[in-house]
């Protein structure tokens, strides 16, 4: 039922366009997508479709994009995989099968991106996904996939980075790191592990926290015996949670603390002032000083996002616009709809967006743009890195807990 | 895990931190399995259902501080509520299987877990929840040893709740149809004990206790709505070396427990500190087994 209207939109289009014949008139792309509008990811589905239809709309109504002289506008046809992988890969077969489809955007979520790159593959059609982060995706030498976001193990390199740049003499750091036993989380540690190496910093306490995560407080006491000079932890919304709350608890001082999912654990909303100065890494925020021509800056797509929809504008939402601009861009360059004609101009792809540069390399991820760093400070999500266009000073080092009010 | 080791030895206030962490955290344990112990002894049913009640607890908490109650305030209002909750349970499935086979009624329970975490699911949403009490903590030898004050509420709390149990037990009139009922159903039916409705009011009160546990729960740490079965192992655990009818030795047994678990997770690295639990359980139960094998020949 929920793709019916936009494909009876289409049908008709199709028909009269056809009948019409007029040079005038638009023709219109068909794109296609599997997102979960039911089931465990379903709001974040919902986010990713939003993101794709705001896209849709703002570039029709600029003309729609200008292939080899032609106008066309764009139509995507949707498909609920009820986030489970093996629907998934199911209706992607199904569109480009059935309903013709020869452009894919991507789902919501590594595991079903990685269930419908092979269908995508299989059919030589290119897939621009926004969702999908897991660096395991970009090492299986896909050809037709491509991806917007920055790959898992970039998730909190910038913090290492920020500790090398703020201290003087890095080889002298000593880091305390507790990820989960997830591959998500381990993709984050190997990142930093790179890099870490590379500055020669020491791990004092490298833990895996279980899935089943309730309770932080040995790791914790570790890092109070230990003192290092940063603290990494990933573990989901349950440990920014715990790490926020038992920190504060425990009077842990560590000069420096960054994890994942704070935006999504909400941790200056829950927790207060126990969660100021923490470093959170995520893919974009509307603070930033990016912008394009189609959406303007940051700050106008999340206003244009609430406008249009009635809630703040999320990440997932900018990054799956921004997959359709790519697209956009890459129909342009090729000056055809030619599937692996399109696939080569996306392998050229170096543009500008609202949500951030896009360059991709050979295995298809975004190399060109970096992960956000924000701090809580005094209440609010401040961006402070990547310096160029951050909004805020870093404050640093963290004061003890017996110097906080 | 050596490194872990000398880290305790190095640093001796570390160690106490530790155990005397534990040992509050032991506390919440003690809360949920009172209950377990009650209804155990009094229905002869294992309520696989328990954790998800600490659960549905800490919930109760969580919705009224966001309409502005106050955490602690929640704590009572979580264990009222359950007891309401306990009580509808039991009318709407428990008492069907009351007089049943032990393993209809772990089926029954097992059921009903599963029902309540879904329903968690779809009602509260798959993130994990957090309330902030904003009560602080006490700390001394430097900073080494530090307790969260909600932790040494919860600690005085369960001994306060245990206490009064026994009390309970002992001279009210329900608590005394309760252990009359425990002895014998059919005996306190015939002496005059409505014993459904001594059935409903225990049920009930297990309920509260995990309700109150669940308030604490999501004050020291976190919930989501599939955190229900650890809480129900410990809870298991605890009664299965304390004993059903001993409310001291489900306090101590619940300390220990909380000790035992958090050195192991310092030591071991926290990924095994649930595994250590369920180790530890399988470890007991054999035990018991053969402890039980023993007086069986003795018997003979």
């Amino acid at each position: 039922m929920k793709k019916l209207v936009p494909g009876l939109i289409l049908a008709a289009a199709l028909i009269f366009g056809g009948a019409g014949a007029r040079a005038e008139e638009p023709g219109v792309i068909k794109l296609g997508a599997a997102v979960s509008l039911t089931g465990k990811y379903s709001s974040n589905g919902n986010f990713t479709r939003k993101g794709y239809d705001l896209a849709v709309k703002r570039i029709n109504e600029e003309g729609g994009v200008n292939v080899g002289g032609k106008p066309y506008l764009l139509d995507i046809t949707y498909y609920d995989d009820e986030s489970t992988p093996a629907r998934g890969a199911q209706l992607v077969e199904r569109l480009i099968q059935q309903d013709g489809v020869k452009f894919l955007l991507g789902p919501y979520s590594s595991g079903l991106t990685e269930a419908i790159a092979p269908v995508t593959e299989k059919y030589g059609i290119p897939m621009v996904e926004a969702n999908g982060a897991a660096i395991s995706l970009f090492q299986k030498n896909y050809r037709y996939l491509f991806a917007v976001l920055s790959t898992t193990d970039e998730y909190l390199r910038p913090a290492v980075d920020l500790a090398a740049a703020l201290n003087e003499d890095p080889s002298k750091l000593r880091v305390a790191m507790a990820f989960e036993n997830d591959p998500f989380s381990q993709d984050v540690r190997a990142g930093v592990m790179a890099d870490m190496e590379r500055h020669g910093m020491k791990v004092v306490v490298d833990d895996k926290l279980p899935p089943e995560l309730n309770d932080m407080s040995a790791t914790l006491t570790k890092v109070k015996a230990l003192r290092p000079d940063l603290l990494l932890v990933s573990g989901h919304d349950k440990g920014a949670s715990l790490v926020i709350r038992q920190l504060a608890d425990q009077r842990v001082n560590v000069p420096m603390l960054a994890l994942t999912h704070c935006d999504s654990a909400r941790i200056a909303e829950t927790f207060g002032a126990a969660a100021e100065y923490a470093l959170c890494a995520a893919q974009w925020a509307s603070t930033l000083k990016y912008s394009d021509p189609l959406f303007g800056s940051a700050a106008d797509y999340a206003a244009l996002y609430e406008q249009t929809y009635g809630e703040v504008a999320p990440y997932q939402a900018a990054e799956s616009s921004a997959a359709v601009q790519v697209f956009a861009d890459a129909f342009e360059r090729a000056g055809t709809l030619e599937p692996d004609a399109v696939r080569d101009a996306l392998t050229q792809t170096d543009i500008m967006t609202f949500y951030g540069p896009v360059k991709f390399d050979e295995t298809g991820k975004n190399i060109k743009k970096p992960m956000v760093l924000f701090q809580v400070q005094d209440g609010k999500y401040v961006v402070v890195y990547p310096q160029a266009f951050a909004e805020g000073e870093i404050r640093w080092p963290t004061p003890a807990w017996s110097e906080r009010r | 895990m050596l490194d872990n080791l000398s880290l305790l030895v190095e640093f001796p206030a570390i160690t106490l931190d530790v155990v005397l962490n534990g040992l509050l955290i032991g506390a919440i344990f003690a809360l949920a399995a009172y209950g377990m112990a009650l209804v155990w002894g009094v229905l002869n049913i294992v309520n696989v259902v328990q954790g998800e009640l600490v659960v549905l607890g800490g919930y109760i908490t969580f919705v009224a501080v966001q309409y502005g109650l106050h955490p602690l305030l929640g704590l009572p209002l979580s264990a009222a509520i359950m007891y309401g909750v306990g009580w509808l349970i039991y009318r709407g499935v428990i008492f069907r299987v009351v007089d049943r086979d032990i393993f209809i009624s772990i089926l029954a329970t097992f059921g009903l877990s599963i029902l309540i975490q879904q329903l968690a699911n779809l009602v509260f949403g798959a993130e994990v929840r957090s309330v902030d009490a904003a009560l602080g903590s006490v700390h001394f030898l430097d900073g080494m040893v530090t307790l969260a004050n909600v932790k040494l509420l919860a600690f005085l709390l369960a001994i306060g709740a245990g206490a009064a149990l026994w009390l309970f037990l002992r001279k009210a009139r329900l608590g005394q149809a309760i252990r009359a009922t425990a002895q014998n159903p059919r005996a306190a039916r015939i002496l005059g004990i409505d014993t459904d409705r001594v059935f409903a009011a225990t049920y009930g009160l297990n309920a509260a206790l995990c309700g109150a546990a669940g308030s604490l729960a999501v004050m020291a740490w976190t919930i989501h709505p599939y955190m229900g079965l650890p809480y129900t192992i410990r809870s298991f655990m605890v009664v299965v070396v304390a004993g059903v009818g001993n409310v001291g030795g489900v306090v101590a047994a619940g300390l220990g427990l909380g000790a035992l678990e958090n050195v192991a997770g310092f030591v071991l690295g926290v990924e095994f500190q649930i595994a250590f639990v369920f180790a530890l359980m399988v470890l007991i139960l054999v035990w018991r087994n053969l402890r039980a094998a023993r007086q069986r020949s003795h018997l003979e």
